[in-house]
């Protein structure tokens, strides 16, 4: 079996500082990897070096497309990278609203990827729109009122609506539970569980929250300083953690 | 005898922005930047389109100015006094006799043909602006077509009014590859775009020269099952009596009677000099 990103030896600096440094895994299809770390750890850049915003100094990002097979993302043409970008690929913001257009309505939210790739039949674009948003668990009449009249937890469900509409098969998301109540968060990771499971999708998740990661993904890395101490299945790092740094992430999670 | 170089510009820049306008020929719709000059009048009055005709005319032309459709309101006089003074060049109402048509938000009535030139007055020349406010953004959606943004927008307008309520700078898609903005037309106008004369687009303060060469497919952006519809005011001319002429609404007294009449004062006066009439025309309104 292919897998459907093989990452090689990905490097990204900063001027003298590092980044992430000699990054390498691969994902196969239906396969959903956690990334963990503190904060400053390198697990954002390492998301935005593999989802083509920012260039990595060394490496590869090689995605298995549905036409050409395999190909490194860093070293195609632009073009093709942004069309990747909005048909394959999809990426979940940790703030809706940078993934969102503010002042657009949810319908044209979820539309604009599809008008991106040629639809042109608004009948159609509406429908499909209103079936995402019951999907993601979002009154269908709610379909022309702009993101700003909703709340957090619906801004993000919406951002995930407006990403999965195209049927990518490969999700970014940086800590997609980011800022949200506990709630609220358990009901969106229910959510993503669901779709992951039903569209088959491979999921990169970059987040600081354990709970998240033992939840959703099937494998883990742990990032410190822009390297990775240690990875392997989620369960086998969070129950047995080898490196000191691990340990201490693991034990500094607060008990209810 | 004037103390001015011909139509007020130096050569040298004249020179440059006869190099963007051939550059906007050649590459139909795209936004060519120009080095825009400071013009004796404020920005938003037509400066862009005014650096365009200075850079077009020669002192064979003759110019016919017009803001709205008519040849006698502030910006359509001011202008045609300034290239009477700066270049001396001929200057008429007439739309037939014309060779230089600077236009501000229309197309006259009138069939324009191969021997003249229409320059365009525009504010924004981005028609991405709205949706995309950051330049780099857009010019790499030009550069990539990414055009899918535009639709967005026409989207909008279906879901919050049930039609494509956008009346005016309807976005175009010229010659197959750049979307374009015609500058606040009515959309009415916008099927006139295919035309026989040369269309100029000069935008000074945003420093932008774009072109539409004779005989190009301009394609107004829509659904397929809301196709594009050139929109006019349900009513013949209250003067002239014509039924397909873009039409002005005029207000007449606090009774809330009103008028409707040419847009595009020639074509209106050199019907009723043929002796159409309109539903007010006997009353000697005008």
């Amino acid at each position: 079996m292919t897998p459907l990103l093989q990452v090689n030896g990905i490097e990204k600096r900063y001027g003298a500082r590092i980044g992430c440094t000699d990054v390498s895994f691969d994902l196969y299809p239906g396969e959903v990897m956690g990334i963990v770390g503190e904060s400053g750890s390198g697990k954002s850049t390492l998301l935005n070096c593999l989802a083509g915003h920012l260039e990595p100094d060394a490496g590869q990002v090689v995605f298995d497309t549905r036409t050409g097979g395999p190909v490194d993302t860093v070293t195609m043409s632009e073009p093709e990278r942004r069309m990747l970008g909005r048909t394959d690929w999809a990426f979940v913001h940790q703030h809706a609203r940078d993934g969102l257009r503010m002042s657009v309505s949810a319908g044209g939210n979820i539309g604009e990827r599809l008008m991106a790739v040629g639809d042109r039949h608004y009948g159609q674009i509406r429908d499909r729109a209103i079936d995402w948003l019951g999907r993601v668990e979002i009154d269908g009449a709610r379909v022309d009122d702009r993101p700003t009249a909703f709340s957090g937890g619906m801004q993000q469900r919406l951002q995930i609506a407006r990403n999965l509409v195209t049927g990518p098969r490969l999700v970014f998301m940086d800590e997609p539970t980011g800022g949200l109540d506990v709630s609220v968060q358990a009901r969106l990771l229910d959510l993503l569980r669901g779709l992951v499971r039903e569209m088959g999708l491979s999921a990169i998740i970059v987040t600081h929250d354990l709970a998240v990661v033992r939840l959703l993904a099937d494998r883990l890395m742990v990032m410190k300083d822009g390297h990775v101490v240690e990875s392997g299945l989620t369960d086998q790092v969070l129950d047995d953690p080898q490196h000191a740094y691990t340990q201490l992430l693991v034990s500094s999670v607060l008990q209810v | 005898m004037n103390e001015y170089n011909f139509a007020y510009l130096d050569e040298q820049t004249k020179r440059m922005i006869r190099r963007a306008i051939l550059k906007g020929l050649a590459v139909p719709g795209y936004q060519v930047p120009f080095a825009s000059r400071e013009m004796p009048m404020p920005y938003g009055w037509g400066t862009g389109g005014v650096q365009v005709s200075a850079a077009t005319l020669t002192p064979d032309d003759t110019l016919k100015v017009i803001d709205q459709g008519a040849d006698d309101t502030t910006n359509a006089v001011s202008i045609r006094k300034f290239f009477e003074n700066t270049a001396g060049v001929e200057t008429t109402e007439e739309t037939e006799n014309a060779t230089v048509i600077q236009t501000r938000h229309r197309i006259p009535e009138a069939k324009l043909t191969e021997d003249q030139i229409l320059v365009y007055q525009v504010p924004i020349p981005e028609p991405l602006r709205f949706l995309e406010p950051r330049e780099t953004e857009t010019r790499k959606m030009h550069s990539l077509e990414e055009y899918g943004l535009m639709h967005v927008k026409l989207y909008e307008d279906i879901s919050q009014h049930g039609a494509i309520s956008t009346s005016y700078a309807y976005p175009v898609k010229v010659s197959g590859r750049y979307v374009m903005d015609p500058s606040p037309i009515p959309k009415f106008d916008n099927p006139k775009l295919e035309m026989d004369a040369i269309q100029l687009f000069g935008a000074g303060r945003e420093q932008r020269i774009y072109a539409v060469p004779p005989h190009t497919q301009v394609v107004s952006l829509d659904f397929e099952d809301y196709p594009f519809e050139a929109t006019k005011a349900d009513h013949p001319c209250d003067l002239c009596g014509a039924e397909d002429s873009y039409l002005d609404e005029v207000i007449m007294d606090d009774a809330g009677n009103r008028m409707f009449v040419c847009s595009d004062t020639d074509f209106c006066r050199s019907r009723r000099a043929q002796g159409h009439e309109g539903r007010l025309s006997k009353e000697g309104a005008i």
